[in-house]
């Protein structure tokens, strides 16, 4: 389980999260929103450690993260796998070679099991044959999928979506979201998805949290949020631009 | 009065913006040196590094190098002959590039050509989240990306700096010799005679030190690129400027320890 416990953050004189409170359980599927500039970025890069923050603590499988050196901490991050928002594929290494990074990096596989593994991840996220190719010869789904693949390489507990369909058509998104709820089923991740669009968090979580100026101000199942009466959580749903939400 | 304490707060704030920086970069060289002697070093990335850092800058030294001694001739040649030292050119053309313009015009070359690229591939790889990556993946941008480049440039950096030594002699021999007929034989002696080993060696340690200063710099500025394309450019530009700057600083700095 992944607990967060009266996060603050700042970065400057901007208070991005104002004592966040948040449990993400295990074997589910929690997707975050929030609009853009909420911090919801923020929010997940404290659960891999990326950023530490203020105030607060965050509890990864009852440790707290907050209170670790880097040694202990890049134990914890082994449990993780994260897809970032471009994919972050490393532009000189091949797909295969990108895959294979974690892989190489943690483990004593010999070179044929690393490659029968990379084959494996690569088939489970709908790809096949693409090992030689370079990440800047991929479409953004080819990326985003290639990306995922490098994420469960290692068979993480958890994984990290930051912003999973972001910029894709609509359908490469259904099928991103297919392949989210697949490869969460099947490996029985926990995953955390922050988005802002709806129509996939709803699709994929079994929860949904709302972040609003720093805090999480809603929580719930899907079904939950889409009847709540919150104002700000009305507005959001429906995009009006009418409401407690600010256009900045 | 309000003038003067604007101007003092400004001061002020710029050392401590350049005291903060020198600091990060000494704490970059230290991480370096740490990770640097931890199992497994990633001998290929080292190679590839090396590569990029001296092989694919041979043309560029070789160039430089051999203009810089021709010109070099042709310049003592003209002040040696108004006192009838032209036999001098020889040894002045050697020692000039052994000991200050082989390592520095090099390092300034590689700056341009390596420095620069370093910043905006790490400062690439910063705005578009592969370092944050790497971190994910409790892999460490330091040991993975900055190591392997300071092994390339303190190891190829000396090896350089001998092929421009080389062919910047060989460019003053051609100028000194062929074009403005000093005899080949004196031409020779004289190097043989007021050069020796230890101007070619500290030489090369200079070489050595720059390839640490454009490595390091260029690295530290690509990591700390942000705001996307026009991060990575301001800090390939900074890369760039700094890196020439503290090469020449130190340059003086070690030329006194040195000679």
């Amino acid at each position: 389980m992944i607990k967060f416990i009266d996060v603050h953050k700042f970065f400057g004189h901007q208070h991005v999260l104002r004592g966040v409170n948040l449990e993400i359980e295990n074997g589910k599927t929690t997707a975050i929103m929030g609009k853009s500039g909420s911090g919801k970025s923020v929010l997940l890069k404290h659960i891999i450690g990326l950023l530490k923050p203020d105030s607060g603590q965050i509890l990864v499988d009852d440790l707290d993260l907050t209170k670790m050196k880097d040694k202990e901490l890049n134990q914890i991050r082994k449990k993780f796998g994260m897809l970032f928002q471009d994919a972050a594929l490393f532009d000189s290494l091949t797909v295969g070679e990108n895959v294979a990074f974690p892989l190489r990096e943690h483990t004593r596989l010999t070179e044929d099991e690393i490659r029968k593994t990379v084959a494996e991840r690569l088939r489970a996220v709908g790809l096949s044959d693409i090992e030689t190719k370079m990440s800047s010869e991929l479409s953004g789904g080819m990326r985003k999928r290639v990306g995922l693949a490098r994420a469960i390489a290692m068979h993480p507990h958890f994984v990290l979506f930051d912003e999973p369909t972001t910029g894709l058509d609509p359908v490469m998104t259904e099928a991103i979201n297919q392949l989210i709820i697949e490869t969460q089923k099947n490996f029985n991740l926990t995953c955390v998805v922050i988005s802002h669009d709806l129509g996939s968090i709803f699709k994929i979580s079994h929860n949904v949290a709302m972040l609003y100026e720093g805090q999480i101000i809603e929580y719930g199942t899907p079904t939950e949020i889409q009847g709540s009466l919150n104002p700000v959580m009305t507005q959001f749903l429906s995009g009006s631009i009418e409401g407690p939400i600010k256009i900045v | 009065m309000a003038k003067l304490f604007v101007l003092l707060d400004q001061v002020g704030r710029s050392t401590l913006a350049i005291v903060e920086e020198v600091g990060k970069i000494v704490l970059l060289f230290v991480s370096v040196i740490s990770w640097m002697f931890r199992p497994p070093l990633k001998a290929a990335n080292i190679f590839k590094q090396m590569e990029f850092v001296g092989v694919k800058s041979i043309f560029v030294v070789l160039l430089t190098g051999c203009f810089t001694g021709m010109v070099l001739a042709l310049q003592s040649y003209h002040a040696f002959r108004l006192f009838s030292a032209e036999s001098l050119v020889g040894a002045t053309v050697a020692l000039g590039m052994a000991r200050e313009l082989g390592p520095v015009l090099t390092a300034l070359m590689v700056t341009a050509r390596a420095g620069s690229a370093m910043a905006a591939e790490l400062g690439t790889m910063r705005v578009t989240d592969q370092i944050d990556a790497l971190y994910a993946m409790a892999a460490n941008p330091v040991k993975h990306l900055v190591v392997p480049r300071v092994i390339a440039g303190v190891v190829m950096l000396p090896f350089l700096t001998v092929i421009s030594d080389f062919v910047g002699i060989l460019g003053g021999y051609f100028v000194g010799v062929v074009l403005l007929h000093i005899n080949s034989g004196v031409f020779i002696k004289n190097i043989i005679k007021h050069v020796d080993t230890g101007d070619i060696f500290n030489g090369l340690i200079k070489a050595a030190a720059f390839g640490l200063i454009l490595a390091l710099i260029g690295c530290y500025k690509g990591l700390n690129a942000r705001g996307g394309a026009e991060g990575v450019g301001k800090a390939t530009t900074e890369a760039v400027v700094l890196s020439s700057i503290c090469i020449l600083v130190s340059d003086y700095f070690l030329t006194a320890m040195m000679f």
